[in-house]
């Protein structure tokens, strides 16, 4: 008798845009196609690239025999994690000072927002409330969604961010729903960078944003994945998050090294956990350890030591900041560059965005049809939302995008 | 503003507790018995040299790319991994109908693998189990599968204490009784924590019940070769449900076989009854894969990949787990002969019956006290202990303290 298939109505998944954009670039057979799609750094030569410290300290690691081999501890590399914090933090932030900041070592970003929102359904607003909002930006990484609900978070809805109209932040959307939002509703907030948008709030509204959040009583829980590569510098940055440290919030900010240190595929994030003191501190630790205990049991050592090696000698660390500056500086060029030939070719609209958005990505405005020509037409992939990445620009290919979209804007509505 | 006012904190794991008590523990003669890695006979994790090797090689390899790996991991790393579980020869593979996801550790496969079944072993009804878990077993395993919505979890009997071996006529009771198609959590070998593993023969009865009640299989396989010192050996309860066409789920650590702890490779091997189901299956992974880590990290499994994919470094692999896994056997028997001179009585044949990393050594729970606060020898509350931990060094003080624990007044 043949067993039976506990599987007979798997139905398939959905693809995601971003990975089958990635699929049809590959496949397409023109000689000037260009991947403005990919989430990653790329050089002038359209290469990823090795950070030079991270070969240094990939050697040193390497040359290292006194290394241990153990398990690491469930909450990951301390050293990595404390650094980490003081990253995000500042050195002499007075949380750091006051004992009252912990970090989670995590499997990059997405682990980080895993770990947050796994203990935050569980300890936050009662016990195993599934019912807290959690507010995502409109729009914002396609996976945040997905995270917060499959960790149980039965209401994941959107805060208006984006306006599509003027290009640029939809702040009074933005706080009007933050004062219509329910008490410890959990909101997710983009450290810098703005993932997919670029547009980043100013510091002033920042704090306007600050201000509503306290007084409502909502949950900070930053995704901090950029820092470093959207202005160039570290501190600068992480501005936000340490705002709101100051004003006193509790917060949790998730923080991934994958761009900042290229280290894509070695899965190096930090959950830093700010709390009021530090004894409550040590409970929410002793929670998340459980949590990471059935998750996957200790996190991976490669990436996490390489970081902690590179935050922790100063010689490296400025090495480090050295070449993340040359990453950002890289992607502010060809952002000047692509304004520069948009406004020299005339393209009807202002295209002021493009240098005042910040970071990888950068919301073009063009509208689907329009994206629909550059990939059909022209090989030029972008996200149907006109979302571009910036590190896939480079000398070479600059000229052909600024005419293609000059084509596309012109001739298809 | 309190956002976390009312968190309580965890008491301590067993294990986290123990480790505390042997920490503070300032006596020279203190043992560690009950850590999670196979120990050398220096008392550093094993790594096979040839691992040690690659790994050099690799941590200055100019041609690997920073990039994001596919969320299933490295392709080559899955094909490796299966058929180093299956044989190369699997009619599955050869069906093309197994699924291979990299996972973070063993502990990840088990929970991708947990919640890949909870959404889709009946997709027609909230499926919440139940899945049958041995008795004893991981105590993080019941704490995994309730994290991934497994709502009914149950024991089948395994472990009989005062044999200190398998109670295989209760087992298979246990698996007839459990209501059908229920999910059966089982270890292909090196059972942790009592090291006692069934033999070909009661597998064989077990498949047939499984059969029968159309269960449904979920092994684990910590450490494949390490075991009997033989990977087809170790593999081979996998393999006999394989040859009958039952589907499984198969979690697979490699951290043991390849003393890879750090680097948590681990991989979730599922075996379909039809090819049809592949992609389907795949993409619901994927799509699980990415709410729990986006990706898995590559390192550790490129060098699983490089030594699996070459015949060279796979004879020189396997020779360095031999190795391991003879010492473990030596400490074994030397432990026997050494309580048998002691003048313990009772059986300690179990001890050389066993084998992998742990084994049990039937004391019960104020032997283990004693162990602990008169000898600072520290093992687990029900008995079993890290063998592997057991070298020339303190084997004559860890015989002299397990004699003492026995023979001592209650």
């Amino acid at each position: 008798v043949a067993p039976p298939s506990g599987k007979t109505e798997v139905p398939q998944a959905a693809p995601v845009a971003v990975f089958k954009l990635t699929a049809d670039f590959r496949d397409d057979k023109d000689p000037n196609k260009v991947n403005l799609g990919v989430g990653a750094y790329r050089t002038d030569e359209g290469q990823p690239w090795v950070l030079p410290v991270v070969r240094k300290v990939e050697k040193i690691i390497a040359d290292d025999h006194s290394l241990n081999h153990e398990y690491l501890p469930i909450l990951g590399l301390p050293e990595f994690r404390s650094s980490s914090s003081k990253i995000a933090l500042g050195e002499d932030s007075p949380a750091i000072l006051e004992n009252r900041v912990g970090a989670v070592q995590c499997l990059g970003g997405t682990g980080a927002l895993k770990i947050g929102a796994e203990f935050l359904h569980r300890w936050h607003n009662g016990q195993d409330n599934t019912k807290t909002p959690v507010y995502v930006s409109a729009p914002t990484w396609e996976n945040h969604n997905a995270v917060f609900a499959n960790a149980g978070f039965e209401d994941v809805r959107p805060y208006k961010y984006w306006d599509a109209e003027k290009r640029g932040l939809d702040l009074s959307g933005f706080l009007s729903d933050l004062e219509s939002a329910p008490e410890h509703s959990i909101f997710v907030l983009h450290a810098c960078a703005h993932n997919p948008t670029g547009t980043d709030p100013s510091q002033d509204e920042w704090k306007q944003v600050a201000e509503v959040m306290k007084r409502r009583n909502l949950f900070v829980f930053f995704d901090s994945a950029y820092q470093g590569f959207a202005s160039g510098c570290l501190d600068k940055d992480a501005w936000a998050v340490r705002y709101f440290v100051s004003q006193g919030f509790e917060i949790f900010c998730a923080q991934s090294f994958s761009k900042n240190f290229g280290l894509y595929n070695e899965r190096v994030g930090n959950l830093t956990i700010v709390a009021k003191d530090n004894e409550n501190l040590t409970r929410v630790l002793s929670q998340m350890e459980k949590i990471v205990r059935i998750t996957w049991s200790n996190p991976p050592s490669q990436g996490a030591r390489l970081v902690s090696i590179t935050l922790n000698d100063p010689e490296l660390f400025a090495e480090w900041k050295d070449n993340v500056k040359t990453m950002a500086d890289r992607v502010l060029l060809m952002r000047a560059q692509l304004k520069a030939k948009l406004q020299a070719l005339g393209t009807p609209g202002t295209w002021e965005h493009i240098t005042e958005q910040i970071g990888m990505f950068s919301f073009t405005g063009l509208n689907p049809q329009q994206v629909q020509y550059m990939v059909k037409q022209k090989h030029i992939y972008l996200m149907a939302s006109g979302r571009i990445n910036m590190c896939g620009l480079t000398t070479k290919n600059i000229d052909y995008v600024a005419e293609s979209i000059h084509e596309a804007v012109t001739t298809v509505q | 503003m309190r956002a976390f006012l009312d968190t309580p904190a965890v008491p301590p794991t067993q294990q986290a507790r123990l480790l505390a008590a042997f920490s503070r523990d300032a006596h020279p003669d203190r043992v560690y018995l009950a850590g999670g890695e196979h120990l050398n006979e220096e008392g550093k994790p094993t790594i096979p040299p040839i691992v040690s090797q690659i790994k050099q090689q690799m941590g200055t390899d100019p041609t690997l790319i920073p990039e994001y790996p596919s969320a299933l991991g490295l392709p080559e790393f899955s094909r490796r991994a299966t058929e180093l579980a299956l044989g190369r020869e699997s009619r599955a593979i050869t069906e093309n109908r197994v699924l291979g996801v990299q996972t973070v550790g063993g502990a990840g496969a088990v929970r991708l693998g947990a919640e890949l079944l909870r959404r889709w072993y009946d997709a027609s009804s909230s499926w919440r189990g139940p899945v049958l878990l041995s008795s004893p077993c991981d105590e993080s395993l019941a704490e995994i599968l309730e994290a991934a919505g497994i709502g009914e979890l149950r024991q089948y009997q395994f472990w009989d204490a005062e044999r200190c071996g398998l109670c295989v006529e209760k087992l298979l009771e246990d698996l007839k009784e459990c209501p059908e198609q229920s999910v059966i959590v089982l270890s292909a070998s090196a059972h942790y924590p009592t090291g006692v593993d069934l033999s070909q023969e009661d597998w064989k009865r077990v498949s047939e019940v499984m059969l029968m009640r159309r269960h449904f299989p979920f092994f684990l396989m910590p450490a494949q070769g390490m075991c009997k010192g033989d990977i087809d050996q170790d593999a081979w309860p996998v393999r006999h449900c394989v040859s009958l066409g039952m589907e499984l789920l198969c979690a697979q650590s490699f951290s043991h076989n390849f003393g890879l702890y750090g680097d948590r490779v681990g991989h979730l091997l599922c075996v379909l009854r039809e090819n049809s189901l592949l992609l389907a299956v795949q993409s619901q992974a994927e799509k699980l894969v990415r709410t729990l880590w986006s990706c898995p990290s590559v390192g550790g499994a490129h060098v699983v990949a490089t030594v699996l994919g070459n015949p060279a470094h796979f004879v020189e692999w396997q020779a360095g787990i031999r190795g391991a896994v003879e010492r473990c056997m030596l400490v074994r028997e030397s432990l026997r002969e050494k309580l048998r001179l002691l003048g313990s009585t009772g059986q300690w044949d179990h001890l050389i019956k066993q084998g992998g990393l742990y084994c049990s050594t039937g004391l019960n729970d104020q032997q283990v006290e004693f162990l602990a606060k008169r000898r600072h020898v520290y093992i687990l509350p029900n008995g079993c202990l890290n063998i592997s931990a057991i070298n020339s060094r303190n084997l004559d003080y860890v015989a002299e303290s397990i004699h003492m624990a026995l023979t001592s007044p209650f």
